[in-house]
């Protein structure tokens, strides 16, 4: 990859409130916020200072027993109370719709991309190139992106803080989602739609390349689809792509699914009672037809990757997991 | 009716079956007091093994899936169990009938039977949690909630037995509040409590059959699959959050407004001053009442929902901000050239208008939609809602049971104990709370068992101040019980309060009253009792 090879911080960069803003959007609400945040400081400020004055001055002391007033209403009071609020809370209103419609509305320039979800990753794909990337969403730089986003099974929502966009991702019909990034750098994504055992780990990264980078990334992605990798390292690939270590670790450490670390060849308790050795074919029905033999002390989680994956990348995988022992 | 002798209502009768089948709205308010703090403890310890897990950034004793379950748990013990039973159920039943110069409620019955309606529902709720936990969060949302192998059919069955419950609670109040006032108790006499108990009630009969039909519907789509939610038998999963939040969100009004009234009579007795505008305090609750359900739709800004739909429900949301505002302001005037006493309800008084007001502006942040996108979902809405549930109704409820602790169980607790707790359980709820408004903006997703390394130092803080919270409210259990047994008796009158309750004896008398009290003032008149109707 052209750039660093970590997401930019949220935490250290930018302000005290929000991660550094890489776009228009992100400016539209920080400044909407930051207006709130001075109404709300001079409110919370003037009730607590007030609050104080009157503990202070008011106190029950024994030479003040009994109120020094006992004023019932007052019409003119209320009125400005109810009145204020209600003109500022409009203007709020009207700035927070405006920007939001900016914010969502795509330019009609802008590049249509395609994401999907699932049980725990993302795929992205650029539909005049066909590149497809999992986890990993590459955009141009000052490019106007339209993504156009849809769930294979319960609802994701993709977030993506630098950017302060965010929009659910649903399984019966297409949600779209509007950004242009005008700073090259490498980003955090989040789903923030609860979905389950894995939601914590269903990231992935916003790439931002300038053009040079970019043209280059998309020459790199397409060598690389048609050059022929060992087949261990063609399974490591496909296996990073597909978001297979979401559940799956390769240092033995117990996950949603079982570590791959020294599986290949060895003799596996089933649900059920079975027992069964992972060799080749096993591995393969792991893959194609997952919820035939389960893992005992797991349960039937994974989804079947039958279609998804070429016979190459399956023996990839098989011949990847068998290195890591 | 017989004579009914002058007696102490926990002298009358004695042995559990005199608890166990009785219809004294006080004996059923002290009972659902019982379950609800039950609830809350629970509740509470879930909450702390939460922040206990995410103090380091990939867990360390929970697996995903329990890190889930306990999060569902809290919310849903929390909400359903606690918080809006909390109370309306508690101190709404003890101080109701006493507030208006009734003897009981309407139907004592039917309040008897809402207890125990309650008491299945938290079955099914607590045992839901033997038989394999929800993980789908207390919202229940489709598709996931029908896809999940957890007990989501016990938990939302739980929830719709519980709704019954407050369903008929809310009838009874009322009918209490329209037929059994004493006479000259007209409804511009009526505390201010009474007023946000009525408001409560009009909501909790017109919303939670909604969720109870909601509820009802997930079963059946999850034991018969009949399509309503789930896409893949042809339904809409953005329906079932549509109505979902057309409960949930009234369902916010009504565990906030009886806090309101609380707040309210508070105080106006440690002011000793006339509650400022009156009035307004009256049609605000109502107001609050209305536009309620009018706002279910900002639950679902990033749903995919019509950017028109989201116009109007943003501008609605800020409306009922206004009549919120409005308490507060009033609240202010009214300790101004008042008599404040500080003792520990009125600390908690204080409390709640230095944490609500952070949770009513922080809703305006979320109601700005462009601000919103960025901000749902994340911790800042995390802290929002707590500081305005927890900030709020809790703080207020506290408060309130301290105010009328002497009242119902004729004891004094030890003020200096009272005070210590007040502190730690504001400073804790700070320290807990605060922190994550600076992690949601930052960007971190709620939900998460584990987290990105960079930002474990802001969730630490959180967790320390967890323990601070948890303490106090460990201070506040033991001086209380302590109170039960060895406390002071109190005085009729400990606060020199002028509602109605203040006129009975502590603890109160079989029917509330030796004789049908007169009503000669309004209820916050202290001008009539002190003099002094202006400078």
């Amino acid at each position: 990859m052209a750039s660093a090879t970590s997401n930019l911080s949220l935490v250290h960069s930018g302000g005290v409130n929000f991660p550094l803003a890489v776009g228009e959007a992100a400016y539209r609400v920080d400044a909407l916020y930051f207006f709130i945040y001075f109404l709300s400081a001079v409110t919370f400020f003037g009730i607590v200072g007030a609050l104080i004055y009157f503990v202070i001055k008011f106190r029950r002391r024994p030479d003040h027993q009994i109120a020094l007033n006992q004023m019932t209403h007052s019409t003119a009071l209320e009125i400005a109370w109810t009145v204020i609020p209600l003109i500022l809370v409009s203007i709020i209103f009207v700035w927070g719709y405006t920007a939001y419609l900016k914010n969502i509305v795509p330019s009609s320039d802008a590049k249509e991309m395609r994401a999907i979800g699932r049980k725990w990753s993302w795929t992205f794909e650029d539909p005049t190139t066909g590149l497809r990337t999992n986890n990993e969403l590459v955009v141009p730089l000052h490019q106007p992106i339209r993504l156009i986003m849809s769930s294979e099974d319960v609802i994701h929502s993709l977030f993506i803080p630098n950017l302060r966009v965010k929009q659910d991702v649903l399984p019966n019909h297409y949600t779209t989602l509007a950004f242009t990034a005008d700073r090259a750098g490498r980003y955090q994504i989040f789903c923030t739609e609860f979905c389950g055992d894995g939601h914590a780990r269903m990231l992935a990264n916003l790439v931002v390349l300038d053009d040079a980078d970019y043209v280059k990334w998309q020459a790199d992605q397409k060598a690389a689809s048609s050059a022929t990798l060992p087949l261990n390292e063609l399974g490591k690939k496909v296996s990073t792509d597909q978001g297979c270590f979401s559940c799956h670790s390769v240092d033995g450490s117990k996950s949603i699914g079982p570590s791959w670390k020294g599986i290949y060849g060895a003799n596996r308790q089933l649900v059920g009672g079975k027992s069964a050795k992972a060799d080749d074919n096993y591995l393969r029905r792991a893959i194609v037809d997952p919820a035939a033999e389960i893992t005992a002390g797991y349960a039937p989680m994974m989804p079947t990757y039958a279609g998804k994956l070429s016979d190459q990348e399956m023996a990839g995988i098989i011949e990847y997991i068998r290195t890591i022992k | 009716m017989s004579h009914v002798p002058n007696i102490n209502f926990f002298k009358a009768t004695t042995g559990l079956k005199s608890w166990l089948f009785t219809l004294d709205h006080k004996r059923i308010g002290l009972m659902y007091l019982g379950f609800i703090w039950f609830s809350f403890f629970l509740g509470g310890i879930f909450a702390l093994l939460l922040r206990l897990e995410l103090l380091f950034p990939n867990g360390w004793f929970l697996t995903d899936r329990q890190y889930d379950q306990l999060f569902t748990l809290h919310g849903a013990v929390m909400v359903f169990l606690f918080i809006i039973p909390s109370i309306p159920a508690s101190l709404g039943n003890f101080f109701l009938p006493i507030m208006i110069g009734a003897k009981d409620v309407a139907f004592p019955r039917l309040n008897l039977a809402s207890f125990y309606i309650y008491v299945v529902g938290a079955v099914f709720g607590i045992g839901s949690m033997l038989i394999g936990a929800v993980d789908t969060g207390w919202t229940f949302y489709t598709p996931y909630s029908t896809s999940t192998d957890t007990a989501v059919i016990t938990m939302t069955l739980a929830a719709f037995i519980l709704g019954f419950s407050s369903i008929l609670t809310g009838v009874n109040f009322l009918a209490t509040v329209h037929n059994m006032r004493a006479k000259g108790m007209t409804w511009f006499k009526m505390p201010l409590f009474v007023w946000s108990l009525y408001a409560t009630a009009v909501i909790q009969i017109l919303a939670t059959p909604v969720l109870g039909i909601t509820l009802l519907l997930l079963i059946l789509e999850k034991t018969i699959n009949i399509g309503i939610f789930d896409p893949s038998l042809g339904g809409d999963p953005i329906l079932f959050q549509h109505f979902f939040w057309f409960y949930s969100h009234p369902a916010v009004y009504i565990m906030i407004l009886p806090a309101m009234g609380l707040m309210s009579e508070m105080i106006s007795t440690f002011s000793r001053r006339s509650i400022f505008g009156y009035r307004f305090m009256a049609y605000s609750s109502i107001a609050i009442a209305i536009i309620a359900f009018l706002v279910w739709g900002h639950h679902l800004f990033v749903s995919g929902q019509s950017m028109y739909a989201n116009m109007i429900f943003s501008f609605l949301t800020y409306l009922v901000a206004i009549p919120s505002g409005i308490k507060v302001f009033n609240w202010m005037a009214t300790m101004y050239k008042g008599s404040l006493d500080l003792k520990t309800p009125f600390l908690y008084a204080l409390a709640f208008i230095f944490l609500f007001t952070i949770g009513g502006v922080t809703g305006i942040f979320l109601a700005a939609l462009a601000v919103d996108i960025h901000l749902t979902d994340t911790y800042f809405v995390v802290a929002h809602f707590h500081y305005v549930m927890v900030g709020g109704t809790v703080m207020a409820f506290i408060g309130g049971m301290h105010y009328w602790w002497p009242k119902m169980i004729g004891k004094m607790y030890n003020e200096y104990w009272a005070r210590v707790a007040c502190f730690l359980i504001f400073l804790g709820f700070n320290l807990v709370f605060f922190v994550q408004f600076i992690m949601g903006s930052k960007g971190m997703p709620r939900r998460y068992h584990t987290y990105l390394d960079q930002f474990q130092p802001l969730h630490a803080f959180s967790t320390y101040g967890s323990w601070v919270l948890g303490l106090g409210f460990l201070v506040m259990i033991i001086y209380l019980i302590h109170s039960i047994f060895y406390g002071e008796k109190a005085p009729a009158n400990p606060w020199n309060g002028i509602t109605l309750e203040w006129k009975t004896e502590s603890p109160p008398v079989l029917e509330n009253f030796d004789k049908v009290p007169e009503i000669t003032h309004d209820p916050y008149d202290f001008a009539a009792v002190d003099g002094k109707k202006y400078e």
